[in-house]
């Protein structure tokens, strides 16, 4: 880590929107959404007041998360066209208080997850934004190709804190929500990488497709796409989820997996028009991780 | 033409805006520690 240069003369001090901005809001949605999709797929009934502070936490927690990263991978964000107008490369705030934000934002929703809900549930969090803020902005990014692999799991976490804030005890059901959410990411995050390689580039990022090259990155996003799957459809075949979630994934899996072959037999150029099955799969992989987990949701409501 | 905004004045309305979100989250907070008491104690 080295600075970021900061303005010369007094410099504004940050707006509540660039703290705001720093907890990554468009990510936090999905870890709000999967998470309470998790608590409510349990088959407990949750206290509300209990249940809201439990999604909160997580929410805030990966909120801190994200403002660590941001602290710490500042330089790198400056570097790309993505992210150089976060608030910290684009001046807009100094590094020491995205970083004072972040410890606050992550030790709070700890202690309060602890004190509201249970201290499993705190523990679980608490790692959970360290695995991101730490193993994987710190260790794994900057270091290897499977950062993306590896550093899913720090997004893999909040439906299973969500069921176990719920039932308070791991199961297999919030570690099969885990593993369907890491083996998602690496062909969700590739599919964008491949067409943002460039900025990847730029920045000295090893991201897939800069040190494996496009054609072993597209063989591995099928890969992951085979094995989602089978693994999507063991909640239905284990019978710890009815009909209409085994339906739902067994279709929203199957364009999953025909996206995804598309993307590995495509031999087009490196311009934008040509990598459309890229784009394409990138947003279904959007859309895909929101109807799977509300099938599960409404198939625990609607099948019981 | 537009002028740049006064600097100072933007300083103010920059600084009233975090006082603000400050409050409301020093006020959220009482309101959620009331809740999670209320909710405990049942």
């Amino acid at each position: 880590m080295s600075s970021v240069a900061a303005p010369a003369t007094h410099p504004l001090p940050a707006d509540w929107r660039d703290f705001f901005a720093l907890t990554k809001p468009r990510v936090m949605s999905l870890v709000i959404f999967t998470a309470l999709c998790g608590m409510l797929a349990a088959p407990v009934r949750v206290d509300p007041i209990l249940g809201f502070v439990a999604i909160l936490c997580i929410a805030i927690g990966a909120g801190g998360s994200a403002a660590l990263n941001q602290w710490w991978e500042a330089d790198l964000d400056a570097k790309m066209k993505r992210t150089a107008n976060r608030p910290i490369p684009a001046g807009r705030m100094d590094r020491t208080s995205a970083r004072d934000f972040g410890v606050a934002l992550s030790a709070g929703s700890v202690l309060v997850m602890g004190v509201a809900v249970g201290w499993l549930c705190a523990a679980i969090l608490a790692f959970s934004i360290f695995y991101y803020a730490v193993i994987y902005t710190v260790w794994l990014k900057p270091r290897t190709p499977q950062n993306i692999v590896i550093g899913g799991g720090a997004g893999a976490f909040p439906p299973m804190i969500g069921w176990i804030a719920a039932t308070g005890e791991i199961t297999l059901m919030p570690v099969l929500l885990f593993a369907i959410i890491f083996f998602w990411t690496p062909p969700h995050f590739w599919a964008l990488a491949l067409f943002v390689e460039t900025d990847y580039a730029a920045a000295g990022v090893p991201m897939m497709p800069v040190v494996a090259g496009h054609h072993s990155t597209r063989r591995q996003i099928l890969i992951y796409a085979v094995l989602l799957l089978p693994l999507t459809l063991l909640p239905f075949w284990l019978k710890l989820a009815g009909w209409l979630y085994g339906v739902s994934a067994l279709v929203l899996s199957g364009l999953f997996l025909l996206l995804a072959l598309r993307v590995a037999v495509f031999r087009g150029g490196a311009t934008d028009m040509d990598m459309r099955p890229e784009k394409r799969l990138f947003g279904y992989s959007v859309l895909y991780l929101f109807v799977l987990f509300a099938a599960l949701v409404a198939d625990r409501f609607l099948i019981g | 033409m537009q002028l740049p905004p006064d600097p100072e004045t933007e300083r103010k309305r920059i600084q009233r805006g975090r006082n603000r979100a400050l409050g409301l989250i020093l006020v959220g907070l009482v309101v959620l520690f009331y809740l999670i008491t209320i909710a405990k104690m049942r």
